[in-house]
C-alpha cells in the first residue's frame, strides 16, 4: 500500500473524523444547540475534498480496491446533500434524545462514511465491509427513539439485514470461486472469457446462482419487491429523519454498488440481455406492488415507504435498459442518476415536512395533515409540490426525471415496461394527492397554527427549491451524471 | 410594432402574476390584480391574434436540455393556434368576472385562475413536443384544486376523476412522445411531420397514432372517455367550468389537429371512417342524454358532448382530394364552442347564485325577474343549436358542407343532431325561464354590472363571428393550409 493512497479517501476519513469530533463534544458541552451548526460546517470539509477530487481524473488506489472517478463523486455529493439535510431537519427533533444528541449525529454520519466508501469501492470485500459500515448505524438509528415500535424497527432491519448481507456474501463467494478473483475489474475479464463461445449465462449454473443471490441482497437495499418485506415496518417505527435517510441515501448507494458492478463485471452482452428481462419484471411487480399496497395506507410514513418501493420499481427501468440490441448504452444509467437526484430532492422535502408537522401534532396520520393549509401554508405549499413531483407532474424535477427514465425505456425497445410505468404514476397520483387533498380541503380539528422549527423548515426550503429549480432546469443535474456515467461506461 | 418575446411574454404574465398573488396579495387586492393581469393578457393575446401574420413570433432556446435529448424551449404561433390562444384570453378575462363574488380562500382562487390561463396559452404555442406536454400536464393542477376546493357537490370525487382520466390519457401521448423521438431524434414538432414516414419506430406508426390520439380524445371527450366530463363540468365553480368547457376541451381538439392531423396524415386518411363514427355517436349519444338532463348544468355539460362530435366529423373528412374546409370548421367549431358554452356556464353559474338551485324543475318564470340573464341564455342558446346570424351555424354548416363529399351518411345523420341540440335547448330554456312565475323567486334581482360585462363580451364576439366569420375562419383556414402544405398531404 502506498499512502499517497490515503489521499482517494480524505472525503471518508474526514467524514469520520466529524463523527468522532461530535462525540467528543457532545462529551464536554452541554450546550447541545451547537452540534447541528457543527455537523453542517464540518460536512463541507468533505464536500470541499469531493470538488477537489472531482477537478482530477479517475484514479485508482489501495491495489485496485477503490477507484475515485466522477461516478463515485456525483454519490458522494447526493449523499452529503442527503447527510446534510437530514441533520438539518433532526434540530428539533433530536431534542427528545436529550444527552443522546451526540450518538445520534455521529451515527448518522458514519452511516454516511460507509455509504460514500460504498460509492468508490471497487472489490468483492471492500464492497462488503462497507456495506456493513452503512447497515450498523442504520439499525442503530432507527431504534433510537426506545420505545416498542422504534425499537421493533431497528431489530427488523438489523436482523433483515443481516440475511441479505450473508445472501450477498455467499453469491460473492460463488462468484470468487467461478473467476478467482475479488476485483470487480478481473472477475469482469474471467467471465468475459469463461463465457464467449457458450451460450450465455444459463450455461453456467454457478455464475448464474451467484447473479441471483447478489440480486437479491442488493434488492433489499434499495427495497424492491420481493425483497420489500421489511421497508413498511422499518419505516414507520425509525426516527421520521432517519426515515428520511434511509430512503434516499441508503437507497441511492444501493443503485450505484448495482451499476458499478454491473458495468465492471457484466459488461457481456449475453449476461446483459438475461440481465435486462429479469430486471425489467422485478421493476414493473416493484411498482405496481409498492403503488397499489400505496393506496390503503393511512400512516404518511407507511405511505410513503410503499411509495419508496415503487420509486425503486421506477428506478429500476433505467437498470433494465442498459443494453439496446447488443451494445450496452447509457441513457438508462443516466436515467438512474437523474432520478435519484431528483428523488433525493423531492423526497427530503417530503420527510421534513412530516417532521415539521408531526412536532406539533404528535403523531403520523395523513389525518394529521388536515387543514394545513390553514394551519401553515408554507409546509402545505412544500409538501404539495413534493408530492407532484413523486406523482412526475412537471414543473419539477420528478417530471424530468421520469421522462428520462421511460426515454431510456423506449429507445432500448422496452415500450411496455415505460407503458406500465406511465400507468403506474397515474396509479400514483391517486394516493399523492390524497394527502393534497387532506391538507387542502379537510379541516382541522383544532385551528391553532403551526409555527415549523427553523431546522426542518430551511431543510424543506432547500429540497423544494432544489426541486423546482431542477425542474425547470435540469441540464447541471443531466451534465453531472452524464459525466459520471461516462466514467464507468468506456 | 413587433415585439420580441411576445409568446413567453404570453405565458408567463399570468404564471408570474399567479405567484405574486400567492405570496404578497391577499383578498380584494387580489382580485383586482387578477383581473389587471387578465385584461393585459386579453391585449398580448389581441396583439398575437392580429400580428401573427405580419411578423414571425417565434422563440427559441436550445440550451435548456443537452444536445443528446434536444428538448427546447420552442414556442411559435400559425393560424390555427393564433385564435385559440385569443379565446384563452377572452374567457381569462371572462372567468376572473364570473368568480368576481367568490369570497371564500379568494386570493386563492384567483392564483389558481390565473396559473390555469398560462399554462394553456403554453399548450397552444408550444412547438416542442416534450414542452407541449410539460404545459399539458402542468394545467391539470389549477383545475384540480379549482373543482375540489370551489366547486359544489361531489367535488372531490370529480376533481379526482378530471385528474385521473386525463393523465390516464396523457400517459399514452408520453409513450408516443418518446416513441417519436426513438425514431426521429427530435422533439420539434415543425420537423416532426416530414421525418415520421421515413422514421425507424419501434412500433407500428398505426399504434403510435392511436396512442397520441386516445390522449386527445380524453381531453376532447371522445364517447367512451366521455364520462369524466360530466361530472367534473357539474361540480366545478363557474369560473372553473367556464375553463373546462371553453378552453381545457379545445386542447382535445388542438391536439388532434395538430398532432394527429399535422403528423400522421395517412393515418388519419386510413382511419377517418373511425373518426367519423365516433363523431357521429359522439353527436347523437350526446344529445340524446342531454335531453334527459334535468341539471342546468349537467344539461349543457352534455351537450358539450355532443358539439365536440361535430369536430370529430370535421376532422374525418380527409384525403382523395377533399378540401380543407371540414378541418377548418371544425376548428371553428372549437372557436365558438368555447365563447358560446362559455356565455352558458357563465350565465347558469350567475342563475345558480341567485335561486340556490339548477334543478330545472323547480326553475320557470325567471325571465321577468332576470331579463338580461334571459336574453344571454336565449342568446346562447340559440347560437348553440345553429341559427344563422351566430358564430354557431357558421361553424356546423362549413363541417356539413365540407364533409359531406366524404362521409355522405355520417353527415346526414350528424345533421339530425341539430334537430335534438334544437330540443333540449328550447326546452331547457323554455322550462327554466319562462312559465308562470314562482313565489320563491319573488326576491331574487337581476345581473350587476360587474356580470354584465363578461356576458356583454360573450355576446358580442359570438354575434360578431356570425356576421363575419372570416375575422377567425380566414386564420384557421390558413393555418390549416400551412400545415397541410407541410405534411404533404395536398
Amino acid at each position: 500500500m502506498n499512502y499517497i493512497d490515503l489521499e482517494l479517501i480524505i472525503p471518508e476519513i474526514s467524514m469520520a473524523l466529524l463523527a468522532g469530533l461530535i462525540i467528543v463534544f457532545d462529551l464536554f458541552s452541554s450546550n447541545k444547540r451547537l452540534l447541528v451548526p457543527l455537523c453542517l460546517i464540518g460536512l463541507l470539509v468533505p464536500l470541499f475534498f469531493c470538488i477537489a477530487a472531482a477537478q482530477e481524473s479517475a484514479e485508482a488506489g489501495f491495489m485496485g480496491t477503490m477507484q475515485v472517478d466522477d461516478f463515485s463523486i456525483f454519490f458522494k455529493y447526493v449523499i452529503i446533500l442527503a447527510t446534510a439535510l437530514v441533520i438539518l431537519s433532526s434540530a428539533t427533533y433530536a431534542k427528545r434524545f436529550d444527552n443522546h444528541q451526540g450518538e445520534y449525529y455521529s451515527l448518522i454520519l458514519l452511516s454516511a462514511t460507509g455509504m460514500m466508501l460504498l460509492a468508490s469501492a471497487t472489490e468483492l470485500i471492500t464492497i462488503y465491509i462497507a456495506l456493513e459500515l452503512t447497515a450498523l448505524p442504520t439499525a442503530a438509528l432507527a431504534a433510537f427513539i426506545r420505545e416498542k415500535k422504534s425499537a421493533e424497527s431497528g431489530m427488523k432491519f438489523l436482523i433483515l439485514s443481516a440475511v441479505s448481507s450473508a445472501v450477498l456474501l455467499y453469491g460473492m463467494v460463488l462468484l470468487y470461486g467461478f473467476t478467482g478473483s475479488t476485483h470487480l475489474s478481473d472477475i469482469g475479464t474471467a467471465i468475459a472469457t469463461q463465457l464467449s463461445g457458450s451460450a450465455g449465462i444459463t450455461d453456467h449454473g454457478v455464475l448464474l446462482f451467484s447473479v441471483i443471490l447478489i440480486t437479491a441482497g442488493f434488492g433489499f437495499k434499495i427495497s424492491a419487491v420481493p425483497f420489500q418485506m421489511w421497508a413498511p415496518d422499518v419505516y414507520e417505527g425509525a426516527p421520521t429523519p432517519i426515515t428520511a435517510f434511509l430512503s434516499v441515501a441508503s437507497k441511492a448507494v444501493g443503485f450505484a454498488i448495482i451499476l458499478r458492478i454491473l458495468y465492471m463485471v457484466f459488461e457481456n452482452e449475453a449476461l446483459s440481455s438475461d440481465w435486462t428481462s429479469m430486471m425489467a419484471v422485478l421493476s414493473a411487480i416493484s411498482m405496481s406492488v409498492g403503488n397499489l399496497i400505496a393506496i390503503k395506507q393511512n400512516n404518511i410514513k407507511r405511505m410513503l415507504a410503499y411509495s419508496t418501493i415503487a420509486q425503486a420499481g421506477y428506478i429500476m427501468v433505467g437498470l433494465a435498459a442498459m443494453t439496446s440490441d447488443t451494445t450496452l448504452n447509457t441513457s438508462g444509467p443516466l436515467g438512474i442518476l437523474v432520478y435519484l437526484a431528483g428523488y433525493t430532492f423531492t423526497n427530503l422535502a417530503a420527510f421534513a415536512v412530516i417532521t415539521a408537522v408531526s412536532e406539533s401534532s404528535g403523531d403520523d396520520s395523513i389525518d394529521s395533515f388536515s387543514g394545513l393549509i390553514k394551519k401553515s401554508p408554507i409546509l402545505a405549499g412544500i409538501m404539495t409540490i413534493s408530492m407532484i413531483s413523486l406523482i412526475g407532474i412537471p414543473p419539477t424535477i420528478g417530471f424530468m426525471a421520469k421522462i428520462y427514465i421511460f426515454g431510456a425505456a423506449v429507445e432500448t425497445n422496452l415500450t411496455w415496461l415505460a407503458f406500465v410505468g406511465v400507468i403506474n404514476s397515474v396509479i400514483s397520483a391517486y394516493y399523492y394527492l390524497r394527502v393534497v387533498k387532506t391538507m387542502f380541503l379537510n379541516s382541522a380539528s383544532e385551528q391553532s397554527p403551526i409555527k415549523p422549527s427553523i431546522g426542518p423548515l430551511s431543510a424543506a426550503v432547500i429540497s423544494i427549491v432544489g426541486t423546482v429549480a431542477f425542474g425547470l432546469y435540469p441540464r447541471p443535474i443531466i451534465e453531472l451524471a452524464r459525466e459520471a456515467i461516462s466514467t464507468i461506461v468506456g | 410594432m413587433e415585439i420580441p418575446g411576445i409568446l413567453s411574454i404570453a405565458i408567463f404574465l399570468p404564471l408570474i402574476s399567479a405567484v405574486i398573488v400567492a405570496v404578497f396579495l391577499n383578498g380584494k387586492t387580489a382580485r383586482g390584480f387578477a383581473l389587471g393581469a387578465s385584461i393585459m393578457e386579453l391585449m398580448i393575446t389581441g396583439y398575437i391574434f392580429i400580428a401573427h401574420k405580419q411578423y414571425d413570433m417565434s422563440e427559441k432556446l436550445t440550451t435548456w436540455f443537452p444536445e443528446s435529448f434536444p428538448v427546447q424551449y420552442f414556442l411559435a404561433i400559425d393560424g390555427i393556434s393564433a385564435p385559440l390562444i385569443l379565446l384563452t384570453g377572452l374567457l381569462g378575462i371572462v372567468s376572473i368576472f364570473a368568480s368576481w363574488n367568490v369570497s371564500e380562500r379568494t386570493k386563492e382562487h384567483f392564483m389558481w385562475l390565473l396559473a390555469l390561463q398560462g399554462a394553456v396559452v403554453g399548450v397552444f404555442t408550444s412547438m416542442d413536443f416534450l414542452l407541449f406536454f410539460l404545459f399539458w400536464e402542468l394545467e391539470l393542477i389549477p383545475m384540480f384544486f379549482l373543482i375540489s376546493i370551489w366547486g359544489t357537490g361531489r367535488k372531490e370525487y370529480s376533481a379526482m376523476k378530471f385528474l385521473i382520466f386525463t393523465i390516464l390519457g396523457s400517459a399514452f401521448m408520453l409513450i408516443g412522445i418518446l416513441v417519436i423521438f426513438a425514431g426521429t431524434g427530435t422533439f420539434d414538432m415543425m420537423k416532426i411531420s416530414a421525418l415520421l414516414p421515413t422514421a425507424n419506430l419501434i412500433m407500428p406508426i398505426g399504434i403510435l397514432f392511436l396512442f397520441m390520439s386516445i390522449g386527445f380524445a380524453v381531453k376532447l371527450p371522445v364517447f367512451p372517455f366521455h364520462t369524466w366530463l360530466p361530472d367534473a363540468h357539474t361540480d366545478a365553480p363557474t369560473a372553473a367550468s367556464v375553463m373546462l368547457a371553453g378552453v381545457l376541451l379545445k386542447m382535445g381538439g388542438y391536439g388532434l389537429l395538430r398532432v394527429s392531423a399535422g403528423m400522421f396524415p395517412d393515418q388519419l386518411e386510413k382511419y377517418a371512417w373511425v373518426l367519423a363514427l365516433f363523431g357521429v355517436i359522439n353527436i347523437i349519444y350526446g344529445a340524446a342524454i342531454t335531453i334527459r338532463q334535468t341539471d342546468l348544468k349537467r344539461l349543457i355539460a352534455y351537450s358539450s358532448v355532443s358539439h365536440m362530435g361535430f369536430v370529430l366529423l370535421g376532422l374525418s373528412a380527409v384525403g382523395g382530394g377533399i378540401t380543407s374546409l371540414a378541418m377548418t370548421g371544425a376548428a371553428l367549431q372549437m372557436f365558438t364552442h368555447g365563447t358560446i358554452t362559455g356565455l352558458l356556464f357563465l350565465t347558469i353559474g350567475f342563475i345558480y347564485e341567485r335561486t340556490h338551485t339548477r334543478h330545472i324543475p323547480d326553475l320557470g318564470g325567471l325571465a321577468r325577474r332576470m331579463p338580461i340573464f334571459t336574453v344571454s341564455l336565449v342568446v346562447a342558446g340559440l347560437a348553440s343549436l345553429g341559427l344563422p346570424g351566430t358564430s354557431g351555424f357558421v361553424a356546423e354548416v362549413t363541417i356539413f358542407v365540407g364533409a359531406f363529399p366524404a362521409f355522405k351518411i355520417a353527415t346526414i345523420i350528424a345533421a339530425f343532431g341539430v334537430v335534438l341540440t334544437a330540443g333540449y335547448i328550447l326546452w331547457m330554456i323554455q322550462r327554466s325561464m319562462f312559465g308562470p312565475e314562482k313565489p320563491q323567486f319573488e326576491q331574487i334581482g337581476d345581473a350587476t354590472a360587474v356580470q354584465v360585462i363578461p356576458i356583454g363580451i360573450l355576446i358580442i364576439s359570438i354575434i360578431a363571428v356570425g356576421i363575419y366569420p372570416a375575422f377567425v375562419s380566414d386564420v384557421f383556414a390558413d393555418g390549416i393550409a400551412q400545415m397541410l402544405i407541410m405534411t404533404g398531404a395536398n
